[in-house]
């Protein structure tokens, strides 16, 4: 099948197209030099035309997403929605059911998005979600940072062990990246404590959070992996926490990138970088540190974020930082679920109401847009609201009005939003809009090469997959500054989305929901000796202490029936 | 008034949220009459299982519904109506009032499980008896019924009034267990019998039991005893043991009243 999408605006930063109208060409699933005349005309007059979306930093699938589907049926309740075109019916605002996840995305003009926290024990059960979630490209982060095997092997100074068991890891999970969320803290949860700060041993191991994530960013250089280790800082969330933040970016500064694919040279990773940016030394006198942490990012190359912007709603905060939604819980008073994964993790569910009108919420808004707004190079940051921690990833739309719009964070600041957000931030000061070029950056090419991705992913050049969006908003003749609600409408149900090729969303209606996207993993080999070494003593330990059998814990191949193994080879 | 005759009820249960005084208003009988409810994962006319006869009035407090038989096979009866009027001559399935915001709502049988959950207004009658969850917020909300007044004239089960966040609800039969559990705010009356735990978990709201509480809480502090008690305005004659809890809530400042009579058993 082939397609020509002709006439829009096209915006590929990747390329360097700003705008200019052009045609985009597509044959066999894959963005070409030209088609025939038989191709079907797609008319992009007067639309907008971008590489399909890519979420670096999402919760959509897996065990944590559907306790929160089953413990909020009030969630489900509010947000209900009959099937489309064949496709399936869903519920859920905050926490979408399967298809509708899918579903939204593609309206969205999303075609891949990535599940950020994976306890590898419970692999199968997010791949089983990954199955019935249409249309868009996936992978999921198996969690790191709390593992007893990665502990123990990082403080023995074995290196070479701990990349060996990282590579049989992601080959057991039908992994992606090296995923570290608060490094030793949630493992100091299952003795009931946690860790403040990088140098905090947790307990047992007594290993602490800056050998945690120096040691798996040199593993991840040498597994040569698509995506930089993703970290997850200490101290989310706590007033004065923007030192932890600062002292965790420095950490893994100095080592060498070395993706095996791809064309990232980030180390490091660091997700909703919002929620770690507080000065200050309580609630009380809790002040936005955003402008620190981007003058950090502004002057060091090592290092790509995403925000985890608050969008001022009711949400579902799920994360496996344990001891933090306990912080949460004991803070707003809401129902608390609580699991702990046999020796690699945990994790922690509390409902949260971000109202504008309440003080905290209000300087949370302003901390990430400050972030996003100071942060000068687009290449660093990644537009996320750690959907839903800090708001659903249907707000996208939302945020990008807000950030295209000097005018809607005027009227927001100035109507609703509680004077924290002047008072405590800079955020009334800053009259930065972002273009379009540095919307499909942070949006596209971003966060598709910090994944390793950027071959096919983020760009419409020739020979990337035909995932491509079309909105109905027209530079030329109206002004998103002004009109930022009609730019919010029009990216929340793109005119059209292509998913390699195939025509998915038409008027922002989903027109294919049976499609299936791909499964991204990652397939590293290691020294045979090693390896084999490792697994044995993995083995031994899982008689000891798993409660499943080894040779029952790898995801089988049946799991990924559109699989996408991504290699990598050790050096 | 429009009157709804019910033609025999079927083994699934219907769902008529679309018929409130709100929807029917300014409509004519043949546009009611082919109005959708939900039988099922289905729709069907309203004419498939209700003989449809009256005018409705010009505007939602105008309009009169009276539904001339049993409908114990039909669910969410009077579900959001704003205003106006709505008279079961039978007995009703779960739902009727379901955030409710005005209006009068009478059942003159018994009502099933979550009668007026989340009423926010208005005014619902059961003059027989009703199940779970009495005006009781919607599975997992943590916001219950915030205004209004229920009032049951027989029994009702478990867990009734549970988050209530304000309004009043008067029971004068008996009640099993948990009434006023996780309650915020609002008047809960119950002139019958308690089985237990009356107030678990409460953190405000006041609960005035006129009959026996079979087994109480430890979780409050009792106060001494109280004659002629008053409650949101209203005097309510009698000497009453006055408790607050349930301290099992850090700050808890719920209030419960035990009848004297036949509560020695739970005074310290």
């Amino acid at each position: 099948m082939e397609h020509i999408i002709k006439n829009g605006f096209v915006y590929c930063p990747q390329n360097g197209v700003d705008g200019e109208k052009m045609d985009i060409c597509i044959k066999d699933g894959k963005i070409v030099e030209q088609v025939s005349s038989d191709a079907n005309v797609i008319d992009a007059d007067g639309k907008i035309v971008m590489p399909g979306g890519v979420d670096p930093h999402t919760h959509i699938a897996g065990a944590k997403v559907n306790v929160g589907r089953m413990y909020r049926p009030e969630d489900s309740k509010r947000d209900v929605e009959a099937g489309q075109s064949g496709g399936r019916a869903g519920s859920g605002f905050s926490v979408p059911s399967t298809f509708m996840t899918g579903q939204r995305y593609a309206q969205m003009g999303y075609t891949t998005a990535m599940e950020a926290a994976m306890p590898p024990l419970l692999a199968r059960h997010t791949h089983e979600e990954f199955h019935d979630t249409p249309i868009i490209d996936h992978a999921a982060y198996p969690l790191f940072g709390n593992n007893w095997f990665v502990m123990q092997y990082l403080k023995d100074g074995d290196i070479d062990g701990c990349a060996a068991y990282t590579s049989w890891l992601l080959k057991a999970t039908k992994g992606y990246t090296i995923k570290i969320v608060n490094p030793g803290g949630t493992e100091a949860w299952a003795w009931g404590g946690n860790v403040h700060g990088i140098h905090d041993p947790t307990p047992y191991f007594d290993i602490e959070s800056f050998d945690i994530i120096r040691g798996l960013a040199e593993v991840n250089e040498m597994l040569g992996l698509p995506h930089a280790i993703h970290l997850h800082c200490n101290d989310l969330g706590h007033p004065g926490n923007f030192e932890t933040t600062l002292a965790s970016f420095d950490v893994p500064k100095g080592i060498k990138a070395n993706p095996q694919t791809g064309s990232r040279d980030a180390v490091l990773y660091a997700t909703h970088v919002q929620f770690h940016s507080y000065g200050g030394t309580s609630w009380r006198d809790v002040v936005s540190e955003a402008p620190t942490v981007a003058d950090y990012i502004n002057k060091n190359d090592h290092i790509v974020f995403d925000v985890g912007q608050v969008t001022l709603d009711e949400t579902t905060t799920m994360t496996a930082d344990g001891p933090m939604e306990f912080d949460l819980h004991s803070l707003n008073g809401l129902k608390w679920a609580n699991c702990d994964v046999e020796l690699e993790t945990g994790s922690g569910l509390v409902p949260f109401i971000y109202a504008a009108r309440a003080p905290v919420p209000a300087l949370q808004w302003a901390v990430g847009i400050e972030l996003f707004l100071l942060t000068k190079d687009a290449g660093k940051v990644c537009l996320t609201t750690d959907s839903p921690n800090a708001g659903p990833f249907t707000r996208y739309p939302r945020v990008i009005s807000w950030l295209m719009s000097n005018k809607a964070r005027k009227d927001l600041i100035d109507g609703e939003l509680h004077k924290w957000a002047q008072r405590k931030s800079s955020v009334a000061t800053l009259d930065r809009e972002y273009s379009f070029l540095e919307i499909a950056q942070i949006t596209r090419s971003t966060p598709a090469k910090v994944l390793g991705l950027s071959d096919t992913k983020g760009h419409l050049g020739v020979g990337a997959d035909a995932d491509v969006a079309i909105y109905n908003f027209n530079p030329e003749t109206q002004d998103q500054s002004v009109d930022y609600r009609a730019l919010e409408s029009a990216m929340q149900h793109a005119a059209y989305v292509l998913k390699d090729g195939q025509i998915v969303v038409k008027d922002g209606t989903v027109t294919n929901p049976t499609l299936r996207g791909r499964s991204y993993w990652v397939d590293t080999s290691v020294d045979e000796t090693i390896y084999n070494e490792v697994l044995a003593n993995v083995e031994k330990t899982f008689k000891q202490y798993y409660s499943v059998n080894f040779a029952n814990y790898p995801v089988q191949d049946e799991y990924l029936p559109h699989s996408a193994p991504v290699k990598g080879v050790m050096q | 008034m429009i009157t709804l005759t019910p033609k025999e009820q079927p083994e699934v249960p219907i769902e008529i949220d679309t018929i409130t005084p709100d929807s029917l208003a300014g409509k004519s009988l043949d546009e009611i009459k082919n109005m959708p409810i939900l039988h099922g994962n289905g729709q069907v006319p309203l004419a498939e299982f209700f003989e449809v006869e009256g005018d409705a009035g010009a505007t939602a407090a105008e309009t009169k519904i009276l539904i001339d038989g049993d409908v114990s096979q039909t669910k969410r009866i009077g579900q959001g109506m704003t205003a106006g009027e709505i008279t079961v001559k039978g007995s009703v399935n779960n739902y009727v009032g379901a955030e409710m915001e005005g209006g009068l709502i009478t059942v003159e049988g018994n009502a099933k499980g979550w009668a007026g959950q989340n009423m926010r207004g208005g005014e619902l009658e059961i003059l027989g008896n009703a199940g779970d969850y009495v005006g009781s917020a919607y599975r997992g909300d943590w916001r219950g019924m915030s205004g209004g007044k229920i009032t049951v004239h027989g029994d009702v089960k478990n867990e009734i009034a549970e988050y209530m966040n304000g309004g009043k609800m008067v029971i004068k039969g008996d009640v099993a267990i948990m009434p006023g559990i996780h309650m915020n705010n609002g008047v809960l009356i119950i002139e019958g019998n308690v089985i237990a735990r009356t107030g678990g978990e409460m953190a405000g709201g006041t609960i005035v039991v006129k009959g026996i509480i079979d087994e109480f809480l430890a979780g409050f502090e009792y106060l001494g005893v109280e004659k002629d008690i008053e409650v949101e305005g209203e005097v309510i004659p009698g000497a009453f043991y006055k408790f607050r809890g349930d301290y099992a809530i850090k700050g808890a400042k719920g209030t419960v009243y035990a009848a004297v009579a036949g509560n020695a058993h739970i005074a310290p």
